[in-house]
């Protein structure tokens, strides 16, 4: 995200690796959002689909009761889930249908809004076209040379399927005693840092001292205190807590 | 100022916000709203300068978090279907309708064109709505419109639960027709086309057989009123899939996707003008098409009148603007 060194000129922007998809909201803040693939999006759609057989086999079995006026209301009510199940869920459940919920996704706006009626009304309807020609051919096609994995309907809606933001526990910094750099650190060096720091407990100490050794030769250390170093660093650069 | 120091400082605010938050995802509504947007102005400068800071990811991720929630809160794109629904009914359909009218004349022309032109054919020659429809369908259908016999001759008390079952039916059928017809415009209009010819020529081959067939006055009796909202209806569903399809084929200026994006919003309130046309024509199909009492005269003229409405409705409704729009 802080890129420090200047590319050459007229040297094309090197794609990031990842697939995040950035929106700049009108205090300027770029906002990350994470869109989600095809995998996890066709497991969520075969959930809500299940979830749609279920409910409409239990009402047409309760409504096989009702003779003639069971009838009539089944196929409102057939047409009702297949056509408005997701627009009803998407806009009154903040953009997830079970499904997604389940698999902790949304669907926003492109400017990373909530999704509204008539865009998932869009979507929905269009849903009919990346079915062609059988089993979301289409669809996946689509969703798989986009960067950021729209279908069809999603282009047409101006949506997005991203995944939903997890609260972030607080890493434990390790113990050491806080130092200061006798030369300055850039930013992407200090956020480096601190983000080997608050990542060392996910790492295993071997790879922890690998790492850190890497950078033993300009802290002028000898390579086995390069952690105990860094995490100094990290500590002088958080301040006391 | 260090890191530490900064969350110490902020923290009882970040919290307070949190708490907004978690009420307003909940209920929708806060009880002082008011501070809100001052609230989130304020943590977004936080979040701006935790990274201007190189302060450390989580501190930066967790701001993030809370301003891509609030952001969620505060920003929403305004509805303009819903809220407005009888504006939408009194003058914007109609008035969206006359905008589009290049597409709605080219939809028309090949959906009503088609029905007229192959019903006079199959009423002339009248073997080839077998090209079009298997024998046991037409047999079928014949016996639907038989005048002595068929079902539609049903007498007044026929129960009304079975009125019930027929309006669910059409209100399916139909508006899954008219849904097909929109959505498969997305393949540069070819499925609009094909759908609005195709629709064209089946209704047009029946309408012609029975006629040739001498049953003319139970069908066009009986389809006569609904007529008027359902075949405008898909017309109408056909033209909004048009404007998809040729915002693909010329998107003029912007680039496909963006053209798209622009066709699709408009085209979407039409296909809602169509949902209602079509919940109507179920309405009227289920209780008064499908009536024996009134003589074909009384249908004849109160078929008239509904399609002279629907005519009116579009070409007329919403010219002049009333004050508050």
């Amino acid at each position: 995200m802080l890129e420090t060194t200047a590319l050459p000129r007229n040297a094309p922007l090197v794609p990031p690796l990842d697939t995040r998809y950035q929106v700049e909201t009108p205090e300027g803040v770029d906002l990350p959002l994470r869109p989600a693939g095809l995998m996890v999006r066709a497991l969520a759609f075969a959930i809500d689909l299940a979830l749609r057989g279920l409910v409409l086999g239990v009402l047409f079995i309760a409504l096989a009761m009702l003779g003639k006026l069971g009838a009539g209301l089944g196929s409102i009510l057939l047409f009702g889930v297949s056509w408005w199940y997701m627009v009803l869920f998407e806009v009154l459940n903040q953009g997830r249908s079970p499904g997604k919920q389940w698999m902790g996704l949304r669907v926003v706006h492109d400017d990373g809004t909530p999704v509204g009626w008539s865009a998932s009304l869009l979507r929905n309807l269009l849903r009919v076209v990346d079915l062609l020609p059988f089993g979301y051919f289409l669809g996946a096609i689509s969703c798989l040379q986009h960067p950021h994995f729209k279908r069809l309907g999603d282009i047409a809606a101006g949506t997005l399927v991203i995944y939903r933001e997890h609260s972030h526990t607080r890493p434990e910094l390790p113990e050491a005693q806080p130092r200061r750099t006798t030369f300055a650190l850039t930013l992407s060096e200090q956020r480096a840092i601190l983000g080997f720091a608050e990542r060392q407990g996910e790492l295993s100490r071997a790879r922890a001292d690998e790492l850190a050794a890497i950078l033993a030769q300009p802290l002028h250390v000898p390579a086995a205190q390069a952690v105990t170093e860094l995490n100094g660093i990290a500590r002088g650069l958080l301040g006391p807590t | 100022m260090k890191q530490s120091l900064f969350e110490r400082r902020h923290k009882a605010e970040w919290d307070r916000f949190c708490g907004l938050l978690e009420q307003l995802e909940r209920d929708g509504k806060i009880t002082d709203a008011g501070s809100f947007p001052k609230d989130y102005r304020r943590l977004c400068q936080h979040l701006a300068l935790a990274r201007e800071r190189g302060y450390s990811s989580f501190l930066i991720d967790s701001l993030q978090q809370q301003v891509l929630r609030g952001h969620q809160q505060l920003y929403r794109h305004r509805s303009r279907l819903g809220a407005n629904a009888l504006a939408f009914i009194l003058a914007d359909f109609p008035r969206l309708v006359r905008e589009q009218w290049r597409f709605v004349l080219a939809a028309s022309l090949m959906f009503f064109v088609s029905l007229a032109g192959f019903a006079v054919l199959v009423y002339l020659s009248p073997d080839l709505i077998y090209n079009l429809i298997p024998a046991e369908q037409v047999s079928e259908m014949q016996s639907m419109y038989d005048p002595v016999a068929g079902h539609l001759g049903r007498t007044a008390e026929r129960a009304a639960s079975e009125d019930w079952v027929m309006f669910g039916y059409y209100i399916m059928h139909n508006i899954g027709i008219a849904f097909q017809t929109f959505a498969s415009g997305l393949l540069f209009g070819l499925g609009s086309v094909f759908f609005l010819i195709y629709n064209g020529l089946m209704i047009g081959a029946v309408a012609g057989h029975l006629t040739y067939v001498g049953y003319g006055q139970t069908f066009w009796s009986f389809v006569i009123g609904h007529g008027a909202f359902e075949l405008s209806a898909i017309a109408l569903a056909g033209a909004a899939g048009l404007k998809l399809g040729w915002a693909l084929v010329a998107p003029g200026r912007l680039p496909r996707a963006e053209s798209l994006r622009l066709a699709a919003r408009k085209s979407v309130l039409l296909i809602c003008g169509v949902m209602l046309f079509l919940l109507i024509a179920a309405f009227i199909e289920a209780y008064w098409s499908s009536m024996t009492r009134p003589s074909p005269q009384t249908k004849y003229l109160v078929g008239a009148a509904l399609w002279l409405l629907v005519v009116v409705y579009l070409v007329f409704a919403g010219r002049r603007r009333h004050a508050p729009e």
